[in-house]
């Protein structure tokens, strides 16, 4: 049972982003950026590493919905099953194998990323937006993996259910809300009394 | 030296911001709902639940940063933020954020730490599920801008002076509009015909 009253029926970070739509909205945009827009770096490929970061942090949800779209992009289960057990003898680019060396450091702490790990990546053809963005999807994982984990949100075990998100997930990105969910009872409580008290402040 | 060519003179998070202001962006937009917006728990609060997680991930341009806003909000009480981060149990500061800041810890060390007991304490000493909502969020995006600035071995000079100065200034105006200041404008106005 989730830590807090969260709507109920949705799954994972959906029932986090229902609860609180004001912070859904800059965390849907960063992972659409991160994960979906143009890059150099492949939708499957940036998939990956965030599948590799979040089975790092053993979050079920993240890694099964993210493990989803990467499939969905490459056309393949297996490689990211291999990714995700030894990603080092899995069948990927050289490149993405330094740049996930450099997301699995991230995901200890930022300081264990040495000069060596970039150094390889780059040698391997890495270009310096590609290092930048590995950093930032191993560090939004390291966030959206604890607010899953951290609210205890409900994770089913049904691979359909990821299947049709990462289907989802891959075509249309994370930018768009599945559906408008009302305003919980508890949040509209605090927002107005917040707005109370501003009210009273700028007077 | 950082990993990779950042914007020279910009500090921390700031000069990554710089490198890549697409990303930059929401970043800000989540630190400005999170940290400044209004909320049942002051602005004060949360940035001591800030530069608490901050302060466990080892990251010094966050806890630094983030410590003298806090301050800055509690009328420049620098023994305050001090004591939080030593020991928050024995700290001046209510029964409730002390219920937070442990399962803000618990957080930083990972999301499935955070128990039924801790929360329920929380909810017992007068937190609002909104609250728990919004602590375990702050301390989950801790883990990603520390992880961010640490990462990309941003410049972190060791100059209290000047996070002192910058807290004074941030706390007031919030994030979205301190980062305006070294973000370029919007790409509407970057279309302008030189």
């Amino acid at each position: 049972m989730p830590h807090i009253a969260l709507p109920e029926g949705l799954a994972g970070i959906t029932a986090g982003f229902a609860f609180r739509p004001e912070t859904a909205k800059p965390m849907r945009e960063l992972a659409h950026i991160l994960l979906h827009e143009a890059n150099s770096l492949t939708p499957g490929e940036r998939e990956l590493i965030a599948t590799y970061v979040s089975s790092q942090n053993d979050c079920y949800f993240c890694q099964t919905s993210h493990g989803a779209a990467a499939a969905c992009h490459l056309g393949s289960s297996e490689i990211v099953k291999q990714v995700k057990t030894d990603f080092e003898s899995a069948p990927v680019s050289p490149k993405l194998k330094a740049l996930l060396a450099i997301a699995g450091k991230v995901q200890q702490s930022g300081k264990n990323v040495t000069s060596t790990d970039i150094d390889r990546a780059r040698r391997l053809g890495a270009t310096e937006m590609e290092i930048h963005d590995t950093v930032l999807i191993a560090a939004a994982f390291c966030m959206f993996n604890r607010y899953v984990d951290g609210l205890g949100t409900w994770q089913p075990r049904d691979e359909t259910m990821y299947a049709q998100m990462g289907k989802h997930l891959a075509e249309e990105g994370y930018r768009k809300r599945p559906a408008e969910q009302p305003e919980p009872e508890y949040y509209r409580t605090a927002r107005e009394a917040a707005d109370k008290e501003l009210a009273v402040e700028t007077k | 030296m950082p990993h990779i060519s950042l914007p020279e003179g910009l500090t921390g998070i700031r000069g990554a911001m710089a490198f890549r202001p697409e990303t930059a962006r929401p970043l800000n937009a989540l630190a400005e709902v999170l940290l400044h917006a209004p909320n049942t728990l002051s602005a004060g609060e949360r940035e001591l639940i800030a530069t608490y997680v901050s302060y466990l991930n080892d990251c010094y341009y966050c806890q630094t940063c983030h410590g003298y806003i806090a301050a800055a909000l509690h009328d420049g009480d620098e023994e305050l933020v001090r004591r939080v981060k030593a020991d928050f149990q024995h700290a001046d500061i209510s029964e409730k954020l002390k219920a937070l800041l442990v399962i803000a810890g618990k957080v930083q060390k990972g999301g499935k730490q955070v128990t039924a007991d801790d929360v329920d304490f929380a909810h017992t000493v007068g937190a609002t599920d909104l609250e728990i909502h919004d602590t375990v969020l702050i301390a989950a995006a801790f883990c990603m801008y520390n992880r961010y600035v640490d990462g990309l071995d941003t410049w972190q000079p060791h100059a209290e002076a000047l996070y002192r100065e910058r807290g004074k200034h941030v706390a007031k105006v919030g994030y979205i509009s301190a980062s305006n200041e070294y973000l370029p404008p919007k790409p509407a106005a970057e279309l302008i015909v030189k």
